[in-house]
């Protein structure tokens, strides 16, 4: 469903040139979940970003359902995959109601039946009418982030990328928001790909993973093996670590 | 060497007041205490309410609230001031704002040093280059002269801490100090900050979100919720609390050993915000 | 309207309710209810509402004119009648032409309005046509289009004003293209800041994704946003555009007579101004009170955009 071969995002040029991403390779089957992991700077989220057709500098080839992607999309290629963001605050515009939200896209692909495509998608993220017309201002975190999840499934993509959903979320939100992307992949059938600095979210929601650092894939792995602590390199086991907590030494 | 008995604070809204913190109680000795809950558990404006930090408008009440000898209750700005450095400090999430942008993180240091212990400014550069090598930071001379922005978000809680620490305060409180931060430097700077607590005898609370962390890494863990303490208990005993929003939020928890299809989720009872504490 | 009413336990319902409803019902009582929350929050601020009590004033006045006086009255030419004190005839007097000051003031206001919808037709679409595209795109385009910005910041107002005068006659009409001509560049360059702090944000990527065009990202996504700050802009700017209104019928370039402009007033009045003060003086404090109104309105919408300015 997703295939990248050897996708390279490089800015400046020359002594300045910097890789964000270099030489990445993904394939992910279509009902899949895979995960990236890595920290700040490592291209995690660069690799998702080109995937989503948001950097034009992006080469190396992206295929999306079969299909190789220039850097020009097409309004079905859009529909096809829709992304979540990190910051819930950030990523609603203040001033429209979640009706607004919600509606803009179905407006944008002239699908029709705005309402109820609207309240059909709310309820599917588990957001009552009465959320309907409130401003983002008027939600909890995790409330705009299942406003972000709606948004995304309105146009019924295939694939979801997901850039930290999680991660400006309390643990408790966290775990309701990750039981509903649980539930809306095995319902829909849907492919994710979703980015992470938390190891054991990653693990929870996804078999495959990659470990990335740098701008490059150090290690491919499974949730299983993770579980087990079976690592190939120093770096993931480096990060496995990290997430057991502070070890007195 | 801190006690905290009935800490209150309340919040004027245009709604009537807003209970942030309500009967907090706990006391802090050579240890490293954890305070750990979720947004707007009232954790941050309780570590706010010892420093003094939080702004007018707010009113702090307490049975008792001091230092040592020192009652903190309605101290003077001059007083707390006077205090704040040299007998408690504060590191913050992000170092970045609570650097000052305009002078160089060595001289900073060395100010705070001078400010509180009126050394001469060769006593204070030097007790700073001690302090920034303290830190483990491996070239202090050349960071000395570095500006906040040019040193990276490790380095520069390193130096916030250095800054923090330089006057030997009794008692630090570190609010999120770590969340800004990868994990793998997370570490590194915690293995710090827990080497120059226990070498110097100071009393430590460590207010986080992450449960795991303040687990592992404190003595003594309170689980505040909706402004309240719902749980204390020994870190090592966390894992068997008995409180039910303790044990929702580590169920809640994503685990690599344990994989569920689904986690279970917290289920919050309105008796908690009128339950009497356990464990205390 | 009430009967959309969402019953909130221990809260009357009634249209109060209604607007502050947390849970609304459709987007117009989501709208409305934040607009009255606003005004909740202006209505606190005596000094805005003075300006808001003002500026109504002003358009209270423009619409009733006919109704307090007459247009023949603001033009009629009384010689016997001229430059008489307050009376009962003559509320203001009249000028050195005979003609009832208070009557020419009160359609001054409809002039004063054209004014004002005149230049806020012009500057807003042109500042945001330019700005909103020149943030968004950045580059060359941004460079271009900033450069004209540029060229047109350069022009001196009054010398434009004059040219125009000398061009296309003087009249009140070209007065107000010459000062919206000049006027327009800051509300380039307010919306280009404002676009360009809010391009990278996560929702325009979103929408970008969603496959939003660009103009669809501007006038749906950044033009809300950048509205405020160019209304308030507008609205302070507002006085200073009066006044130079005012200036240029002083100078006789803008409205020519007989129609009752409150500068061309002033201006006719001033060769009596020692012996008959009120000729000049009743024009002069109308347009000191509006310009005052229009700054205090500005600074009010102003804190209720940005609480923290306040």
């Amino acid at each position: 469903m997703i295939q990248l071969e050897s996708l390279t995002v490089s800015y400046g040029s020359g002594a300045v040139r910097i890789d964000a991403a270099r030489d990445v390779s993904i394939r992910v089957a279509e009902g899949e979940a895979f995960g990236l992991v890595g920290e700040s700077g490592s291209g995690k989220s660069t690799v998702l970003r080109a995937i989503a057709g948001l950097i034009p500098e992006a080469s190396g080839r992206i295929a999306l359902a079969g299909e190789t992607l220039g850097p020009k999309r097409t309004r079905a290629l859009r529909k096809l995959v829709q992304m979540v963001f990190q910051d819930p605050y950030g990523s609603l515009h203040p001033e429209q109601t979640v009706d607004q939200i919600l509606a803009e896209p179905v407006a944008i692909h002239r699908l029709g039946n705005a309402d109820r495509r609207v309240a059909q998608a709310l309820t599917e993220v588990g957001l009552g009418t009465e959320h309907r017309f409130r401003f983002p201002h008027q939600l909890s975190g995790g409330q705009r982030q299942r406003v972000a999840i709606a948004r995304a499934l309105i146009l019924e993509p295939r694939i979801l990328l997901l850039d930290e959903p999680t991660s400006a979320l309390d643990v408790s939100v966290q775990a309701e928001i990750l039981n509903l992307l649980t539930r809306l992949r095995r319902d829909h059938g849907l492919t994710m790909l979703m980015v992470s600095h938390d190891l054991a979210v990653i693990a929870h929601l996804c078999d495959q993973l990659a470990v990335m650092r740098g701008g490059e894939i150090v290690e491919r792995t499974t949730a299983d093996r993770l579980a087990v602590g079976e690592t190939e390199h120093p770096y993931t086991a480096e990060l496995l670590r990290s997430n057991e907590g502070f070890k007195r030494g | 060497m801190l006690t905290v008995r009935d800490l209150r604070v309340t919040f004027p809204t245009d709604r009537g007041e807003f209970v942030a913190v309500r009967d907090v109680s706990f006391s802090l000795g050579r240890e490293r205490l954890g305070i750990v809950g979720e947004s707007g558990s009232g954790k941050s404006t309780t570590g706010r309410a010892i420093m003094g930090l939080l702004p007018p408008a707010a009113r702090v009440q307490a049975a008792e609230l001091s230092l040592g000898k020192t009652d903190l209750r309605g101290l003077a700005p001059r007083d707390y001031r006077h205090l704040r450095g040299k007998r408690m400090a504060m590191v913050l999430q992000d170092p970045r704002y609570a650097l000052n942008p305009s002078i160089s993180v060595g001289r900073q240091i060395a100010e705070t040093h001078r400010m509180h212990l009126h050394s001469t400014r060769k006593a204070a550069r030097l007790a700073a280059l001690e302090m920034l090598e303290a830190v483990q930071i491996r070239d202090p001379q050349r960071v000395y002269d570095l500006y906040p922005h040019e040193v990276s978000g490790g380095m520069g809680q390193r130096a916030m801490i250095a800054m923090m620490l330089i006057a030997d305060p009794e008692i630090l409180i570190a609010d999120e100090p770590t969340s800004a931060l990868d994990v793998t430097v997370q570490l590194q700077i915690l293995t710090i900050l827990d080497d120059l607590v226990r070498s110097r005898g100071m009393g430590l609370i460590l207010i986080s979100h992450n449960l795991h962390l303040v687990a592992s890494f404190c003595d003594r863990v309170l689980v505040m919720y909706a402004g309240r303490v719902v749980e204390n208990c020994p870190a090592r005993e966390l894992s068997e609390a008995r409180h039910p929003y303790t044990r929702g939020l580590l169920a809640a928890l994503p685990s690599l050993t344990h994989r569920r299809a689904e986690l279970p989720q917290l289920r919050r009872d309105p008796a908690w915000l009128t339950d009497e504490v356990a464990g205390t | 309207m009430s009967d959309n009413t969402i019953s909130v336990p221990g809260v009357a319902p009634g249209w109060r309710a209604w607007l502050l409803s947390p849970t609304p019902g459709s987007r117009s009582q989501a709208r409305l209810g934040r607009w009255f929350r606003s005004w909740l929050a202006f209505r606190r601020n005596p000094l805005a509402m003075t300006g808001l009590t003002i500026v109504l004033a002003l358009v209270l006045m423009a619409v009733a004119a006919p109704l307090l006086s007459s247009e023949h009255e603001a033009t009629f030419q009384s010689l016997p009648d001229r430059l008489q004190y307050f009376s009962l005839a003559h509320p203001f007097g009249t000028d050195e032409l005979g003609r009832d000051i208070l009557a020419r003031v009160l359609f001054g206001a409809r002039v004063t309005l054209l004014i004002v919808a005149m230049v806020t037709v012009i500057v807003v679409p042109i500042g945001l046509g330019i700005g909103l595209p020149s943030g968004y795109f950045g580059g060359w385009l941004d460079a271009v289009l900033m450069r004209i910005t540029d060229i047109f910041l350069a022009f001196p107002q009054l010398v434009l004003a004059l040219a125009f005068a000398a061009a296309l006659g003087p009249g009140i009409e070209n007065a107000v293209i010459a000062i919206a001509l000049t006027s327009w560049p800051p509300y380039a360059r307010l919306a280009r800041a404002e676009t360009i702090t809010r391009r990278r944000s996560e929702f325009v990527l979103a929408a970008e994704l969603q496959g939003a065009s660009w103009v669809r990202i501007l006038w749906v996504q950044i033009l809300p946003l950048c509205l405020p700050s160019v209304i308030i802009r507008l609205t302070l700017d507002m006085a200073g555009i009066i006044l130079i209104a005012a200036g240029l019928g002083f100078l006789g370039l803008g409205a020519q007579p007989p129609m009752p402009e409150w500068g061309a007033m002033v201006s006719s009045g001033r060769s009596v101004l020692l012996d008959q003060w009120w000729v000049a003086t009743i024009p002069g404090l109308a347009i000191f009170i509006v310009s005052l109104g229009f700054n205090l309105l500005g600074d009010g919408l102003r804190d209720v955009a940005d609480p923290r300015s306040s």
